[in-house]
Protein backbone atom coordinates (compact mmCIF):
# COMPACT_ATOMS: atom_id res chain seq x y z
CA UNK A 1 0.00 0.00 0.00
CA UNK A 2 1.40 3.35 -1.12
CA UNK A 3 0.15 6.43 0.49
CA UNK A 4 0.16 9.75 -1.77
CA UNK A 5 -1.12 12.80 -0.23
CA UNK A 6 -3.82 15.08 -2.06
CA UNK A 7 -0.88 18.45 -2.14
CA UNK A 8 1.23 16.45 -4.09
CA UNK A 9 -1.29 15.61 -6.39
CA UNK A 10 -2.37 19.48 -6.59
CA UNK A 11 0.67 20.46 -7.64
CA UNK A 12 1.68 17.98 -10.07
CA UNK A 13 -1.69 18.70 -11.86
CA UNK A 14 -1.62 22.37 -11.14
CA UNK A 15 2.70 21.53 -13.34
CA UNK A 16 0.86 19.53 -15.70
CA UNK A 17 -2.00 22.24 -16.66
CA UNK A 18 1.05 24.73 -17.83
CA UNK A 19 3.70 21.96 -19.03
CA UNK A 20 0.80 20.74 -21.49
CA UNK A 21 -0.61 24.37 -22.31
CA UNK A 22 2.63 25.91 -22.92
CA UNK A 23 5.13 22.97 -24.65
CA UNK A 24 3.70 21.42 -27.89
CA UNK A 25 4.96 17.78 -28.04
CA UNK A 26 8.04 17.21 -29.80
CA UNK A 27 6.06 14.24 -32.00
CA UNK A 28 3.80 17.18 -33.51
CA UNK A 29 6.21 19.43 -33.73
CA UNK A 30 8.40 17.17 -36.06
CA UNK A 31 4.84 16.48 -37.93
CA UNK A 32 4.71 19.61 -39.04
CA UNK A 33 7.95 19.88 -40.15
CA UNK A 34 7.52 16.85 -42.31
CA UNK A 35 4.03 18.31 -43.48
CA UNK A 36 5.85 21.57 -44.51
CA UNK A 37 8.91 19.29 -46.58
CA UNK A 38 6.09 18.24 -48.37
CA UNK A 39 3.34 20.76 -48.67
CA UNK A 40 3.21 22.46 -51.93
CA UNK A 41 0.80 25.16 -51.58
CA UNK A 42 2.13 28.27 -50.76
CA UNK A 43 -0.47 29.77 -48.27
CA UNK A 44 -0.77 26.21 -46.46
CA UNK A 45 3.16 26.48 -46.41
CA UNK A 46 3.13 29.77 -44.47
CA UNK A 47 0.71 28.21 -42.03
CA UNK A 48 2.97 25.70 -40.85
CA UNK A 49 5.98 27.97 -40.93
CA UNK A 50 3.99 30.53 -38.60
CA UNK A 51 2.36 27.29 -36.07
CA UNK A 52 6.02 26.10 -35.90
CA UNK A 53 7.63 29.20 -34.86
CA UNK A 54 4.41 29.81 -32.91
CA UNK A 55 4.86 26.30 -30.81
CA UNK A 56 9.00 27.77 -30.20
CA UNK A 57 7.77 31.08 -28.90
CA UNK A 58 5.65 29.79 -26.56
CA UNK A 59 7.64 27.28 -24.79
CA UNK A 60 10.75 30.06 -25.22
CA UNK A 61 8.58 32.82 -23.52
CA UNK A 62 6.54 30.51 -21.33
CA UNK A 63 3.09 31.60 -22.95
CA UNK A 64 -0.01 29.76 -24.30
CA UNK A 65 0.27 27.95 -27.26
CA UNK A 66 -2.89 28.45 -28.64
CA UNK A 67 -4.97 31.25 -26.56
CA UNK A 68 -8.39 28.74 -25.86
CA UNK A 69 -6.47 26.66 -22.86
CA UNK A 70 -9.19 24.15 -23.34
CA UNK A 71 -10.98 22.59 -20.71
CA UNK A 72 -9.05 20.46 -18.84
CA UNK A 73 -9.39 16.49 -19.64
CA UNK A 74 -7.87 14.35 -17.43
CA UNK A 75 -6.87 10.73 -17.52
CA UNK A 76 -6.16 8.95 -14.18
CA UNK A 77 -5.06 5.49 -13.87
CA UNK A 78 -4.95 4.59 -10.00
CA UNK A 79 -3.19 1.53 -8.93
CA UNK A 80 -5.27 -0.45 -6.57
CA UNK A 81 -2.66 -0.40 -3.77
CA UNK A 82 -2.68 3.46 -3.26
CA UNK A 83 -4.15 5.25 -0.61
CA UNK A 84 -4.90 8.99 -1.30
CA UNK A 85 -4.32 10.85 2.20
CA UNK A 86 -5.22 13.98 3.00
CA UNK A 87 -8.16 14.46 1.16
CA UNK A 88 -10.81 13.32 -1.86
CA UNK A 89 -8.67 12.92 -4.90
CA UNK A 90 -11.69 15.01 -7.58
CA UNK A 91 -11.26 17.87 -5.11
CA UNK A 92 -7.51 17.63 -5.24
CA UNK A 93 -7.50 17.34 -9.13
CA UNK A 94 -9.64 20.35 -9.47
CA UNK A 95 -7.73 22.61 -6.90
CA UNK A 96 -4.53 21.84 -9.26
CA UNK A 97 -6.64 23.18 -12.23
CA UNK A 98 -7.65 26.05 -10.08
CA UNK A 99 -4.29 26.79 -9.66
CA UNK A 100 -2.39 25.65 -12.54
CA UNK A 101 -4.29 28.22 -14.76
CA UNK A 102 -4.72 31.12 -12.27
CA UNK A 103 -0.95 30.79 -12.08
CA UNK A 104 -0.05 30.40 -15.17
CA UNK A 105 -2.20 32.76 -16.95
CA UNK A 106 -4.30 30.39 -19.13
CA UNK A 107 -7.76 31.56 -19.73
CA UNK A 108 -10.47 30.34 -17.86
CA UNK A 109 -12.90 29.06 -20.60
CA UNK A 110 -15.26 26.80 -18.00
CA UNK A 111 -19.11 28.46 -17.97
CA UNK A 112 -20.77 27.04 -14.82
CA UNK A 113 -24.33 25.95 -16.39
CA UNK A 114 -24.38 25.10 -20.50
CA UNK A 115 -27.69 27.37 -20.21
CA UNK A 116 -26.92 29.96 -17.39
CA UNK A 117 -23.69 30.28 -19.03
CA UNK A 118 -21.60 32.26 -16.15
CA UNK A 119 -17.65 31.71 -15.96
CA UNK A 120 -16.20 29.63 -13.60
CA UNK A 121 -13.24 32.51 -13.08
CA UNK A 122 -10.82 29.12 -12.70
CA UNK A 123 -11.35 26.92 -15.78
CA UNK A 124 -12.64 24.03 -13.17
CA UNK A 125 -14.24 21.93 -13.02
CA UNK A 126 -11.99 19.05 -14.70
CA UNK A 127 -13.59 16.23 -17.08
CA UNK A 128 -11.88 13.47 -15.37
CA UNK A 129 -11.78 9.54 -16.48
CA UNK A 130 -10.82 7.21 -13.69
CA UNK A 131 -9.15 3.66 -14.47
CA UNK A 132 -8.60 1.43 -11.63
CA UNK A 133 -5.68 -0.49 -12.25
CA UNK A 134 -3.12 -3.08 -10.95
CA UNK A 135 -0.10 -1.51 -8.73
CA UNK A 136 0.77 1.08 -6.63
CA UNK A 137 1.22 4.28 -8.70
CA UNK A 138 -0.86 6.79 -9.75
CA UNK A 139 -0.75 8.04 -13.29
CA UNK A 140 -2.35 11.39 -14.50
CA UNK A 141 -2.20 12.84 -17.81
CA UNK A 142 -3.94 16.44 -18.65
CA UNK A 143 -5.10 16.80 -21.69
CA UNK A 144 -6.39 20.15 -22.30
CA UNK A 145 -9.01 20.00 -25.30
CA UNK A 146 -9.79 23.33 -27.35
CA UNK A 147 -13.46 23.44 -28.37
CA UNK A 148 -12.83 25.37 -31.78
CA UNK A 149 -12.53 21.35 -32.91
CA UNK A 150 -14.51 19.73 -30.11
CA UNK A 151 -17.20 21.31 -31.79
CA UNK A 152 -16.57 20.02 -34.66
CA UNK A 153 -16.51 16.28 -33.42
CA UNK A 154 -19.38 13.98 -34.59
CA UNK A 155 -20.91 10.45 -32.97
CA UNK A 156 -23.36 7.83 -35.07
CA UNK A 157 -24.56 4.24 -34.27
CA UNK A 158 -24.07 2.50 -37.17
CA UNK A 159 -25.65 -1.17 -38.30
CA UNK A 160 -23.47 -3.37 -38.25
CA UNK A 161 -23.83 -3.81 -42.08
CA UNK A 162 -22.42 -0.20 -42.74
CA UNK A 163 -19.23 -2.15 -42.14
CA UNK A 164 -16.02 -0.50 -42.95
CA UNK A 165 -16.96 1.49 -45.46
CA UNK A 166 -19.49 3.05 -43.78
CA UNK A 167 -16.98 4.32 -40.87
CA UNK A 168 -14.83 5.93 -43.61
CA UNK A 169 -17.58 7.91 -45.33
CA UNK A 170 -18.36 8.90 -41.78
CA UNK A 171 -15.43 9.75 -40.67
CA UNK A 172 -14.20 11.78 -44.57
CA UNK A 173 -17.86 13.68 -44.24
CA UNK A 174 -16.94 14.56 -40.59
CA UNK A 175 -13.50 15.89 -41.70
CA UNK A 176 -15.15 18.07 -44.85
CA UNK A 177 -18.28 19.44 -42.87
CA UNK A 178 -15.34 20.53 -40.29
CA UNK A 179 -13.26 22.36 -43.46
CA UNK A 180 -11.26 25.28 -41.83
CA UNK A 181 -13.14 25.16 -38.28
CA UNK A 182 -11.05 22.92 -36.38
CA UNK A 183 -7.42 25.29 -37.39
CA UNK A 184 -6.15 22.16 -39.81
CA UNK A 185 -3.80 20.71 -39.44
CA UNK A 186 -6.22 18.48 -37.27
CA UNK A 187 -5.60 15.22 -35.37
CA UNK A 188 -8.09 13.09 -35.64
CA UNK A 189 -9.46 10.29 -33.15
CA UNK A 190 -11.81 7.83 -33.66
CA UNK A 191 -13.53 5.31 -30.97
CA UNK A 192 -14.79 2.33 -32.58
CA UNK A 193 -16.88 0.13 -30.60
CA UNK A 194 -18.14 -0.08 -27.39
CA UNK A 195 -21.46 1.69 -26.37
CA UNK A 196 -22.44 5.66 -26.78
CA UNK A 197 -20.47 6.74 -23.93
CA UNK A 198 -17.63 4.23 -24.34
CA UNK A 199 -16.84 5.37 -27.80
CA UNK A 200 -16.84 8.60 -27.18
CA UNK A 201 -14.05 8.29 -24.78
CA UNK A 202 -12.06 5.54 -26.90
CA UNK A 203 -12.35 9.00 -29.54
CA UNK A 204 -10.41 11.38 -27.06
CA UNK A 205 -8.07 8.33 -25.98
CA UNK A 206 -6.59 8.09 -29.09
CA UNK A 207 -6.01 11.62 -29.42
CA UNK A 208 -3.18 11.07 -26.19
CA UNK A 209 -1.06 8.60 -28.85
CA UNK A 210 1.92 10.12 -30.05
CA UNK A 211 1.82 11.29 -33.44
CA UNK A 212 3.45 8.90 -35.80
CA UNK A 213 2.67 5.82 -33.69
CA UNK A 214 0.14 3.46 -35.13
CA UNK A 215 -2.61 0.98 -33.77
CA UNK A 216 -0.88 -2.38 -33.32
CA UNK A 217 -3.51 -4.27 -34.61
CA UNK A 218 -3.20 -4.40 -38.34
CA UNK A 219 -6.60 -3.85 -39.71
CA UNK A 220 -6.93 -0.79 -37.80
CA UNK A 221 -3.79 0.62 -38.89
CA UNK A 222 -4.43 -0.13 -42.03
CA UNK A 223 -7.73 2.06 -41.52
CA UNK A 224 -5.47 4.94 -39.85
CA UNK A 225 -3.68 4.84 -42.59
CA UNK A 226 -6.44 4.63 -45.64
CA UNK A 227 -8.08 8.01 -43.12
CA UNK A 228 -4.99 9.84 -43.54
CA UNK A 229 -4.21 10.00 -46.89
CA UNK A 230 -7.54 10.29 -47.76
CA UNK A 231 -8.16 13.33 -45.33
CA UNK A 232 -4.79 14.65 -47.33
CA UNK A 233 -6.42 14.68 -50.27
CA UNK A 234 -9.79 16.82 -49.49
CA UNK A 235 -6.99 20.04 -50.52
CA UNK A 236 -8.83 21.96 -47.21
CA UNK A 237 -4.81 22.82 -45.95
CA UNK A 238 -3.78 24.70 -43.59
CA UNK A 239 -6.24 26.87 -41.93
CA UNK A 240 -8.44 25.41 -44.33
CA UNK A 241 -6.34 27.70 -47.02
CA UNK A 242 -6.31 24.90 -49.73
CA UNK A 243 -2.96 22.48 -49.54
CA UNK A 244 -2.85 19.31 -48.73
CA UNK A 245 -1.81 18.41 -45.41
CA UNK A 246 -5.23 18.88 -43.53
CA UNK A 247 -4.70 16.21 -41.44
CA UNK A 248 -1.05 15.28 -39.42
CA UNK A 249 -2.73 11.87 -38.09
CA UNK A 250 -5.61 10.05 -37.98
CA UNK A 251 -6.00 7.17 -34.45
CA UNK A 252 -8.10 4.57 -34.41
CA UNK A 253 -8.99 3.49 -30.99
CA UNK A 254 -11.45 -0.01 -30.73
CA UNK A 255 -12.90 -1.61 -27.95
CA UNK A 256 -15.93 -4.85 -28.08
CA UNK A 257 -19.69 -4.43 -28.97
CA UNK A 258 -22.84 -5.15 -29.20
CA UNK A 259 -24.17 -7.35 -31.97
CA UNK A 260 -27.05 -4.76 -33.29
CA UNK A 261 -24.52 -1.90 -33.27
CA UNK A 262 -21.46 -0.01 -34.99
CA UNK A 263 -20.44 2.92 -32.87
CA UNK A 264 -18.16 5.24 -34.71
CA UNK A 265 -17.06 8.86 -32.66
CA UNK A 266 -14.51 11.15 -34.49
CA UNK A 267 -12.98 13.24 -31.81
CA UNK A 268 -11.72 16.57 -34.03
CA UNK A 269 -8.70 17.96 -32.62
CA UNK A 270 -6.46 20.76 -33.63
CA UNK A 271 -2.18 20.55 -34.18
CA UNK A 272 -2.54 21.83 -30.38
CA UNK A 273 -3.75 18.09 -29.05
CA UNK A 274 -1.92 18.59 -25.66
CA UNK A 275 -1.34 16.52 -23.17
CA UNK A 276 1.03 15.95 -20.32
CA UNK A 277 1.57 13.26 -17.76
CA UNK A 278 3.39 12.25 -14.60
CA UNK A 279 3.48 8.76 -12.48
CA UNK A 280 3.57 9.65 -8.81
CA UNK B 1 3.38 37.86 -51.91
CA UNK B 2 4.01 41.35 -50.93
CA UNK B 3 1.62 41.99 -47.72
CA UNK B 4 -0.59 45.42 -48.45
CA UNK B 5 -0.16 47.60 -45.48
CA UNK B 6 -3.57 49.33 -43.95
CA UNK B 7 -3.95 51.52 -41.22
CA UNK B 8 -7.05 51.00 -38.66
CA UNK B 9 -9.82 52.16 -38.61
CA UNK B 10 -10.47 51.12 -42.62
CA UNK B 11 -12.34 52.91 -45.04
CA UNK B 12 -14.40 51.27 -48.01
CA UNK B 13 -11.74 53.21 -50.61
CA UNK B 14 -9.17 50.99 -48.73
CA UNK B 15 -10.59 47.89 -48.81
CA UNK B 16 -12.77 47.64 -52.03
CA UNK B 17 -10.12 46.45 -54.00
CA UNK B 18 -8.54 43.58 -51.36
CA UNK B 19 -9.18 40.38 -53.04
CA UNK B 20 -10.24 36.97 -51.04
CA UNK B 21 -6.27 35.75 -50.69
CA UNK B 22 -4.85 38.94 -50.67
CA UNK B 23 -2.25 39.01 -47.46
CA UNK B 24 -2.76 42.14 -45.21
CA UNK B 25 -1.19 43.58 -42.42
CA UNK B 26 -3.04 45.74 -39.92
CA UNK B 27 -1.83 48.24 -37.41
CA UNK B 28 -3.91 50.67 -35.38
CA UNK B 29 -7.00 50.17 -33.00
CA UNK B 30 -9.45 47.32 -33.40
CA UNK B 31 -11.83 45.46 -30.51
CA UNK B 32 -12.34 42.11 -29.40
CA UNK B 33 -15.52 40.67 -29.14
CA UNK B 34 -16.63 36.99 -29.21
CA UNK B 35 -19.62 34.91 -28.04
CA UNK B 36 -20.95 36.85 -24.75
CA UNK B 37 -20.26 40.35 -25.80
CA UNK B 38 -22.08 39.45 -29.04
CA UNK B 39 -25.18 38.89 -27.24
CA UNK B 40 -25.32 41.80 -25.03
CA UNK B 41 -24.78 43.65 -28.11
CA UNK B 42 -27.19 42.85 -30.07
CA UNK B 43 -29.41 42.63 -26.70
CA UNK B 44 -28.57 46.45 -26.28
CA UNK B 45 -29.63 46.82 -30.34
CA UNK B 46 -32.77 45.22 -29.32
CA UNK B 47 -33.61 47.53 -26.00
CA UNK B 48 -32.79 50.53 -28.04
CA UNK B 49 -29.70 50.87 -26.06
CA UNK B 50 -26.59 52.47 -27.01
CA UNK B 51 -23.86 50.41 -27.69
CA UNK B 52 -20.67 50.50 -25.44
CA UNK B 53 -18.39 51.26 -28.42
CA UNK B 54 -19.25 52.81 -31.93
CA UNK B 55 -19.11 50.44 -34.58
CA UNK B 56 -18.87 52.78 -37.37
CA UNK B 57 -15.71 51.27 -39.85
CA UNK B 58 -14.22 49.86 -36.50
CA UNK B 59 -13.06 45.73 -36.85
CA UNK B 60 -13.97 43.21 -34.66
CA UNK B 61 -11.74 40.98 -33.78
CA UNK B 62 -13.40 37.15 -32.41
CA UNK B 63 -10.54 36.41 -29.93
CA UNK B 64 -10.82 35.79 -26.01
CA UNK B 65 -7.21 36.15 -25.26
CA UNK B 66 -5.37 34.69 -22.43
CA UNK B 67 -4.54 36.85 -19.33
CA UNK B 68 -1.42 39.07 -19.24
CA UNK B 69 1.93 37.91 -17.44
CA UNK B 70 3.60 40.43 -15.65
CA UNK B 71 4.69 42.89 -18.01
CA UNK B 72 3.21 41.76 -21.24
CA UNK B 73 0.13 43.91 -22.62
CA UNK B 74 -1.92 40.84 -23.27
CA UNK B 75 -1.32 36.84 -22.74
CA UNK B 76 -1.60 34.21 -26.28
CA UNK B 77 -4.57 35.91 -28.25
CA UNK B 78 -5.27 34.28 -31.63
CA UNK B 79 -8.26 34.21 -33.28
CA UNK B 80 -11.78 32.01 -32.31
CA UNK B 81 -14.31 30.42 -34.55
CA UNK B 82 -16.41 33.21 -36.30
CA UNK B 83 -19.40 31.05 -37.63
CA UNK B 84 -20.45 31.34 -34.02
CA UNK B 85 -21.21 34.55 -34.40
CA UNK B 86 -23.07 34.66 -37.84
CA UNK B 87 -26.25 34.54 -36.01
CA UNK B 88 -25.06 38.69 -34.56
CA UNK B 89 -23.05 39.90 -37.53
CA UNK B 90 -25.77 41.26 -40.08
CA UNK B 91 -27.00 42.97 -37.38
CA UNK B 92 -23.71 44.44 -36.80
CA UNK B 93 -22.65 45.23 -39.97
CA UNK B 94 -25.81 47.51 -40.26
CA UNK B 95 -24.21 49.37 -37.34
CA UNK B 96 -21.49 50.21 -39.73
CA UNK B 97 -19.15 47.24 -38.24
CA UNK B 98 -16.78 47.41 -41.34
CA UNK B 99 -14.32 44.46 -40.66
CA UNK B 100 -14.30 41.28 -38.97
CA UNK B 101 -11.18 39.03 -38.12
CA UNK B 102 -11.69 35.10 -36.95
CA UNK B 103 -11.35 32.14 -38.67
CA UNK B 104 -13.86 29.70 -40.10
CA UNK B 105 -16.70 29.39 -42.31
CA UNK B 106 -19.52 32.14 -42.88
CA UNK B 107 -23.28 31.27 -43.64
CA UNK B 108 -24.21 32.69 -46.86
CA UNK B 109 -26.62 35.10 -44.44
CA UNK B 110 -23.45 36.28 -43.82
CA UNK B 111 -21.91 36.55 -46.85
CA UNK B 112 -24.11 38.30 -48.52
CA UNK B 113 -24.36 41.08 -45.80
CA UNK B 114 -20.75 41.67 -46.36
CA UNK B 115 -21.53 42.06 -49.54
CA UNK B 116 -24.60 44.38 -49.07
CA UNK B 117 -22.21 46.58 -46.75
CA UNK B 118 -18.97 46.48 -49.00
CA UNK B 119 -17.55 45.08 -45.75
CA UNK B 120 -14.67 42.91 -45.66
CA UNK B 121 -13.79 39.32 -43.70
CA UNK B 122 -10.00 38.85 -42.78
CA UNK B 123 -8.48 35.29 -41.04
CA UNK B 124 -5.69 35.28 -38.98
CA UNK B 125 -4.27 31.88 -38.04
CA UNK B 126 -5.65 29.76 -35.90
CA UNK B 127 -3.20 27.76 -33.03
CA UNK B 128 -0.73 30.82 -33.62
CA UNK B 129 -1.95 32.64 -30.95
CA UNK B 130 1.57 33.01 -28.72
CA UNK B 131 2.85 34.22 -32.22
CA UNK B 132 -0.27 36.71 -32.33
CA UNK B 133 0.25 38.25 -29.13
CA UNK B 134 3.47 39.59 -30.13
CA UNK B 135 1.59 42.19 -32.45
CA UNK B 136 -0.61 43.74 -30.23
CA UNK B 137 1.17 46.36 -28.40
CA UNK B 138 -1.80 47.42 -25.93
CA UNK B 139 -5.14 45.96 -24.93
CA UNK B 140 -7.95 47.56 -22.74
CA UNK B 141 -11.16 46.17 -21.13
CA UNK B 142 -13.55 49.06 -22.47
CA UNK B 143 -17.25 46.67 -22.17
CA UNK B 144 -18.84 43.78 -20.06
CA UNK B 145 -15.68 43.57 -17.86
CA UNK B 146 -17.67 40.62 -15.84
CA UNK B 147 -17.54 38.51 -18.89
CA UNK B 148 -13.60 37.98 -18.34
CA UNK B 149 -11.40 36.43 -21.40
CA UNK B 150 -14.79 37.60 -23.22
CA UNK B 151 -14.87 41.20 -22.19
CA UNK B 152 -14.59 43.29 -25.14
CA UNK B 153 -10.83 45.06 -25.44
CA UNK B 154 -9.24 47.65 -27.26
CA UNK B 155 -6.00 46.47 -28.76
CA UNK B 156 -3.61 48.55 -30.59
CA UNK B 157 -1.85 46.40 -33.21
CA UNK B 158 1.16 47.06 -35.11
CA UNK B 159 1.62 44.43 -38.68
CA UNK B 160 -0.97 42.36 -37.97
CA UNK B 161 -0.92 39.62 -40.36
CA UNK B 162 -4.04 38.31 -41.78
CA UNK B 163 -5.13 36.82 -45.32
CA UNK B 164 -8.33 38.41 -47.03
CA UNK B 165 -10.85 35.47 -46.62
CA UNK B 166 -14.37 36.91 -47.67
CA UNK B 167 -13.53 39.93 -50.06
CA UNK B 168 -16.44 42.68 -50.24
CA UNK B 169 -17.55 41.10 -53.25
CA UNK B 170 -18.13 37.96 -51.71
CA UNK B 171 -15.34 35.84 -53.24
CA UNK B 172 -14.92 33.04 -50.64
CA UNK B 173 -10.83 31.70 -50.03
CA UNK B 174 -12.42 28.86 -48.17
CA UNK B 175 -13.62 28.28 -51.33
CA UNK B 176 -11.60 28.55 -53.87
CA UNK B 177 -8.19 27.46 -51.74
CA UNK B 178 -8.96 23.98 -50.76
CA UNK B 179 -10.78 23.40 -54.78
CA UNK B 180 -7.53 24.15 -56.01
CA UNK B 181 -5.33 21.16 -54.19
CA UNK B 182 -8.51 18.89 -54.22
CA UNK B 183 -7.12 15.82 -55.79
CA UNK B 184 -10.23 13.99 -56.60
CA UNK B 185 -13.63 15.74 -56.66
CA UNK B 186 -16.37 15.55 -53.90
CA UNK B 187 -18.64 12.07 -53.65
Amino acid sequence: MKEINCAVIEQAVARLCQQANIELGEDIVRAMQQALANEPAPAGRAVLEELIENAALARRERLAICQDTGMAIIFVKIGQDVRITGGILTDAINAGVSRGYREGYLRASVVSDPLLRVNTGDNTPAVIHYDLVAGDALEITVAPKGFGSENMSAVKLFSPSAGVEGVKHFVLETIRNAGSNPCPPIIVGIGLGGSLDKCTELAKTALLRSVGEYNPQPHLRALEEELLEAANQTGIGPSGLGGRTTALAVHVEAYPTHIASLPVAVNMSCHATRHASVTL
Amino acid sequence: MNKIQLELPLTHEAIKDLKAGDLVSLSGVLYTARDAAHKRLIAALEQGEPLPIELHNQTIYYAGPCPAPPGRPIGSAGPTTSGRMDAYTPRLLEQGLIAMIGKGMRTEAVVQSIVQHGAIYFGATGGAGALLAQRILQATVVAYADLGAEAIRKLVVEDFPVVVLIDSLGNNLYESGPAAWAEKPRD
